[in-house]
């Protein structure tokens, strides 16, 4: 569609077309470099034999994708049985991600909307403060969270010496520590395109709601809420999809018991004990799986645009 | 004295305050059962301050609005039986237009069932049935604001209040939908509250103007009324054109009161009250009140000399300067009759009045 049209010339179009490309090259150079060549290395490596300490053999193999799906018995003899292990890892994983971006929404949509309802000096300055605890490296955010929820932490003083409740609630090293650790990572992603959405909301839908005879709960359900959905949705995938692979949480709130799947890719290819090609097939996994539900998001809002 | 069911919206004593500005300051208004009201003035006169006061969405710094001998100025907007039409619509963009219209419906706790059908009878009344399952975005400026219209009708509203609702459109559009308001109002019997800035609108389509300027209610009364007998300058400025001289009275007598202008120009019109000898006020002359003759008519004609003429298509204006004295303008119609009275520039002529076209203002 580009070019001078009808009456542009094809020399200008032809020119036209080498600017577009030469202006275009640092972008396909960056994805090249950044996106693509690091995927197929995974693709590639996933379909590779893995080496005892680290590391593959160039030899096809479809042993990482058979680990993942299928057990064979100790010594690869047995029939196949479907291997319960990783997939309920996954499964824990997308019940983690989904708490914490539950969570995130409760908390964040409240915080957004409150945001943008302020007087516009002061939103820069609500945003600001969303975003400071993000200055702070994650690692330090994450264990800064266990202090705050172990057991002779302030939280579980702070409710003892309240007399709320007389035992530590024993937070740490569960999927809930997990979950609020996740939560607490990715809030701003969820506050913020949610803030952009309701700034830029028309006000006067949710007056005429009201003088249609709406509640305060009805205009918020049947009008501003589906009016920005489209941020809602944008804020859900933005917390979930790290949440999805996220490894730091996990490790340092959570037990054995909620080892989720970043940690799992993480462990092979850490030391010497690791499975590259098993490691970058859950890699593989873990991507298709986000990309469907990413799709199946795109349809849903290309529907409701529709 | 009127039975609360004869005054469908009672203003009384309300001032609204912003800090320390005052957007209206004490207006007291009655507005009749079954009434096209309007609201007119320039914009910051407060008069959507007043109508979103009445909808709700704007509380009342003193003073006390009834709905029919109901106070309702501290009940939100939820709970008043009225309906407004918005300046840019405000339809539900995620709804189609018969969803839109059943809103108010669905939320007064009919059945989904119920809602479409009176929707869809509605939507009838204003000629959009076709358009039913469209979302608002796939309709055209006027369709959008028969949508608002209908859904603001939907729920049989005790009041109707219209924020400035035709100022989207164009004009030919908009010289249709008040036709179209106007058999509205009488055919559903609804008062109408109706918000404008445009005079000629609200001449055409009101059975009462209240003209308000800097949150002041300049005056009250028919469109004739308003037009023909403006009680202040702002008034006759305000509404149509009109010629604004500074006379000064001379002598009172039989209701009528002996004027003169610039020294030399005498004229005589009806009395007002509270302007008596002496007093030095406008007075306002109506151009299409006003002709042109080669010879004085009267003895009260005034002399002068033709400066421009000025082809309007219906009406054509002729700008008069008064000898020793201010300028007029006279309109007479396009027309034969309207003809014969136009002038060339620089010809000696008489402005002549017809009774009536002369009015003392109070300033």
């Amino acid at each position: 569609m580009a070019g001078g049209g009808a009456t542009g010339g094809a020399v200008q179009s032809e020119t036209y077309r080498e600017a577009r490309t030469l202006l275009l090259l640092p972008a396909w150079v960056t994805l090249g470099l950044l996106t693509l060549a690091p995927l197929m290395i995974m693709l590639v490596y996933s379909f590779l034999t893995k080496e005892f300490r680290g590391g593959v053999i160039w030899e096809f193999s479809l042993d990482a994708y058979d680990q993942f799906f299928f057990d064979r018995g100790l010594f690869g003899d047995e029939p196949p049985k479907i291997e319960w292990t990783y997939i309920g890892i996954f499964w824990r994983s997308i019940w983690q991600a989904g708490a914490a971006t539950t969570l995130s929404l409760l908390i964040g949509f409240p915080t957004a909307y409150f945001i943008a309802t302020r007087p516009e000096g002061q939103r820069a300055l609500w945003v600001f403060l969303v975003t400071i605890p993000y200055w702070v490296n994650l690692l330090i955010r994450t264990v800064s969270m266990k202090f705050l929820l172990r057991d002779e932490g302030p939280l579980n003083d702070g409710l003892i010496g309240l007399g709320i409740i007389s035992e530590p609630l024993g937070i740490v090293n569960t999927n809930l520590a997990v979950q609020l650790g996740l939560f607490y990572s990715y809030l701003p992603f969820m506050v913020l395109p949610i803030y952009a959405a309701v700034e830029r909301y028309n006000f006067a839908l949710s007056e005429a709601a009201s003088d249609l005879y709406a509640p305060r709960w009805a205009v918020m359900r049947r009008i501003v809420i589906p009016s920005v959905k489209p941020g809602i949705i944008a804020g859900c995938i933005l917390v979930f999809v790290p949440s999805l692979g996220s490894f730091l949480a996990p490790d340092l709130l959570g037990g054995a018991k909620t080892f989720m799947i970043g940690s799992l890719i993480e462990e092979q290819f850490k030391g010497n004990a690791g499975n590259w090609p098993f490691g970058a097939a859950a890699s593989m996994i873990l991507l298709t799986m986000v990309l469907i539900l990413l799709m199946i998001f795109a349809r849903q809002s290309r529907k409701e645009a529709a | 004295m009127p039975q609360d069911r004869d005054i469908a919206i009672d203003v009384q004593n309300a001032v609204k305050r912003y800090g320390t500005f005052a957007a209206l300051k004490k207006i007291s208004l009655s507005i009749r059962d079954n009434e096209f009201f309007t609201l007119l003035g320039p914009s910051g006169c407060g008069k959507t301050t007043l109508l979103r006061m009445i909808a709700g969405f704007e509380d009342v710094t003193e003073g006390a609005i009834f709905l029919y001998g109901q106070e309702i100025d501290r009940l939100p907007p939820h709970k008043r039986p009225v309906n407004t039409v918005f300046q840019n619509y405000a339809l539900f963009p995620h709804m189609d237009v018969l969803e839109n219209v059943g809103f108010g419906l669905e939320m007064l706790g009919k059945s989904k069932a119920e809602a479409r059908a009176r929707a869809g009878e509605v939507l009838e009344m204003v000629q959009l049935s076709q358009f039913a399952a469209r979302k608002p975005s796939q309709l055209s400026g006027g369709q959008q604001q028969r949508v608002a219209l209908a859904r603001a009708l939907a729920p049989r509203p005790k009041v109707l209040l219209l924020d400035e609702p035709l100022s989207a459109l164009d004009l030919k559009l908009r010289k249709a939908m008040q036709v179209e308001l106007k058999h509205l109002q009488r055919e559903t019997g609804i008062t109408f509250i109706f918000v404008t800035h445009d005079q000629e609108e609200a001449l055409t389509m009101s059975d009462r103007i209240a003209v308000m300027s800097s949150g002041e209610l300049q005056q009250l009364g028919e469109a004739r009324e308003i037009y023909e007998r403006p009680r202040n300058v702002f008034v006759a400025d305000f509404i149509g054109d009109t010629n604004l001289m500074e006379v000064t009275v001379d002598a009172v007598a039989k209701g009528r009161a002996q004027c003169h202008l610039g020294g030399r120009h005498r004229l005589t019109c009806d009395a007002v009250d509270g302007i008596g000898p002496g007093a030095k006020v406008h007075m306002s002359l109506r151009p299409e009140r006003l002709f042109l003759s080669a010879d004085p008519v009267a003895d009260e004609s005034l002399k002068g000399r033709v400066r421009e003429m000025i082809y309007i298509g219906t009406d054509i204006a002729t700008i008069v300067d008064l000898d020793g004295g201010p300028q007029f303008t006279v309109r007479s119609s396009n027309s034969s009759r309207g003809n014969a009275r136009i002038f060339e520039p620089g010809t000696e002529v008489a402005v002549n009045m017809e009774h009536g076209a002369a009015r003392l203002l109070i300033d």
